[in-house]
């Protein structure tokens, strides 16, 4: 079953100073099923975070529509939970106010905020860091929290925007494996968007790849990977294949793009 | 000397002081040295013992309080307006439309050239000298908490609505938090401004407060008294200012790194 399904979606975004305007999303359709763990692949201003804005109620399309769970999608919601790139819990809410917020704002009693906190703290390993600010923490466990604070509100849909972008290597895998740990056992559906080839097949069960501007997809390639997947999966044959092919459908998008600029 | 290097909190506390020191000293020199005469600036010790008797003879004591509270007064007064205003331009933008190039209009309306129109309308009282501080401050905390308030970081917003908070939950839970440290310290630069309109409604037409006698001092060419008046303000907006932020440090750790 289909849980989420875009239509015709475009964005233009209108020229600045009577410039040309910026076709940032050709009309595109697609469909997600429910529990799939889709990543949307494509290189830097392809259009990727904003087909995940649009989708998340962030920004109106120009024409087109989303439907998620059958219902269209008009504005931003607590049904669609989204993770940025860059560090978005409150400052001044502590790592356990940071994760109860949506659930706050939805008014779920207190005492079932703590027991879903507690639960996120465990799962993302932060146990001992409820009291902290975010600023005490690193990246990568702010973003960790990030996830938490997402998925603690029991979204339909997770949408992650190169949530680990800013993250150094190592960082990076460890968040990966953390992420598909926590599909493997919501399996939650989950729209997650990188530029980064491997981490695209590592977390996905279904890749697409975006072309350069104006972007629409290109390319739609599943992954068959067994589960649970580990880390090692990254040097496997199957594995070096799809990468193989990512690499050569990504390098003429990049090629373009970079010639643009 | 590094560029923007630390310096240790012992080191900072003595560069303070010395600074000071340093100041009383060339005063001190300049007066009891003969260079300046003592019709125009009273040496430290004349100053002090002055001050001593305007305390202990003069019920300076009660002047000081009546501009503490004037000051805290009026002060407050045009918190409670422009708090609420400022935010609320700063979150609605049709609202900072409608009332942002009045108040910038307004900020730049000298408080102390509303006195003799204050004096006509509330006349020499209290209320008088509460309004010119309530007029100096009022424009200035509303324009600045309004940008402050708007330039919270978009992406916290945009998390926080994907959360599913609603305009309110926006207001109070996202753009009130995050500005708040801001606030605060735009509350504490306008207290200090406060000060400087409060002694000029005393020079005119006011029977109490440190201002006023600033301005009976001059009659008796009592620099001394003067000079203590003034320093007492200096003294006052250090304490203020002290308050302030260890004020600051307890509500707001998380703004501290």
């Amino acid at each position: 079953m289909n849980k989420l399904v875009i239509e015709n979606l475009s964005r233009v975004f209108p020229g600045v100073r009577g410039g040309e305007p910026t076709r940032a999303l050709e009309p595109t359709s697609l469909a997600v099923a429910e529990n799939d763990f889709v990543t949307i692949l494509g290189p830097s201003g392809c259009g990727k975070s904003t087909l995940l804005r649009l989708v998340a109620g962030l920004d109106t399309p120009t024409a087109g529509r989303i439907l998620l769970d059958g219902r269209p999608v008009t504005g931003p919601g607590a049904d669609r939970g989204m993770v940025f790139q860059s560090y978005t819990l409150f400052p001044w809410l502590t790592i356990a106010d940071n994760i109860a917020f949506g659930l706050r704002e939805r008014g779920v009693a207190p005492a079932e905020r703590d027991k879903a906190v507690e639960e996120w703290l465990g799962r993302i390993g932060l146990k001992g860091f409820e009291r902290h600010y975010p600023k005490q923490l690193s990246g990568g466990m702010q973003q960790r929290t990030a996830i938490a604070r997402a998925l603690a509100n029991d979204p339909a849909i997770l949408l992650l925007d190169e949530p680990f972008g800013a993250l150094d290597n190592q960082t990076r895998a460890l968040m990966q494996e953390l992420l598909l740990g926590i599909w493997e056992r919501t399996h939650k559906t989950i729209l997650f968007v990188t530029h980064d080839i491997e981490e695209a097949i590592f977390l996905a069960s279904r890749v697409l790849v975006m072309s350069a501007r104006p972007g629409r997809i290109k390319a739609d390639v599943a992954v068959d990977l067994p589960h649970p997947r580990h880390y090692t999966v990254k040097t496997s044959p199957e594995f070096s294949a799809l990468k193989a092919r990512l690499t050569e459908e990504i390098r003429a998008e990049a090629v373009l793009a970079a010639a643009e600029h | 000397m590094t560029p923007l290097a630390p310096v240790s909190n012992s080191a900072r506390v003595l560069l303070g002081i010395s600074f000071f020191v340093l100041f009383i000293a060339l005063w001190a020199l300049a007066t009891l040295g003969g260079f300046v005469s003592k019709t125009f600036l009273a040496d430290p010790l004349t100053m002090l013992a002055d001050g001593w008797s305007l305390l202990t003879q003069h019920g300076f004591l009660t002047d000081i309080g009546v501009t503490i509270w004037r000051v805290v007064g009026g002060f407050v007064l045009a918190a409670l307006v422009a708090v609420p205003l400022g935010i609320l331009m700063g979150t609605f933008k049709p609202i900072e439309a409608l009332l942002e190039p009045f108040v910038s209009f307004a900020r730049y309306l000298p408080a102390s050239a509303f006195i003799p129109l204050l004096i006509l309308w509330a006349g020499i009282g209290e209320m008088q000298k509460l309004l010119v501080i309530f007029i100096g401050s009022v424009f200035q905390i509303i324009l600045m908490v309004a940008v402050t308030v708007g330039s919270v970081r978009r992406d916290l917003v945009e998390a926080a609505v994907t959360l599913g908070a609603r305009n309110r939950g926006i207001v109070l839970r996202v753009l009130i938090p995050s500005s708040a440290p801001a606030v605060a310290e735009i509350l504490r630069l306008v207290l200090g401004w406060a000060w400087t309109y409060v002694i000029v409604a005393e020079l005119i037409g006011s029977s109490s407060g440190i201002g006023h006698m600033i301005i009976d001092s001059q009659a008796l060419l009592a620099t001394g008294q003067m000079i203590f008046g003034i320093i007492v303000i200096g003294v006052i907006g250090l304490i203020s200012d002290f308050l302030f932020k260890a004020a600051n440090r307890r509500l707001f750790p998380w703004s501290l790194a």
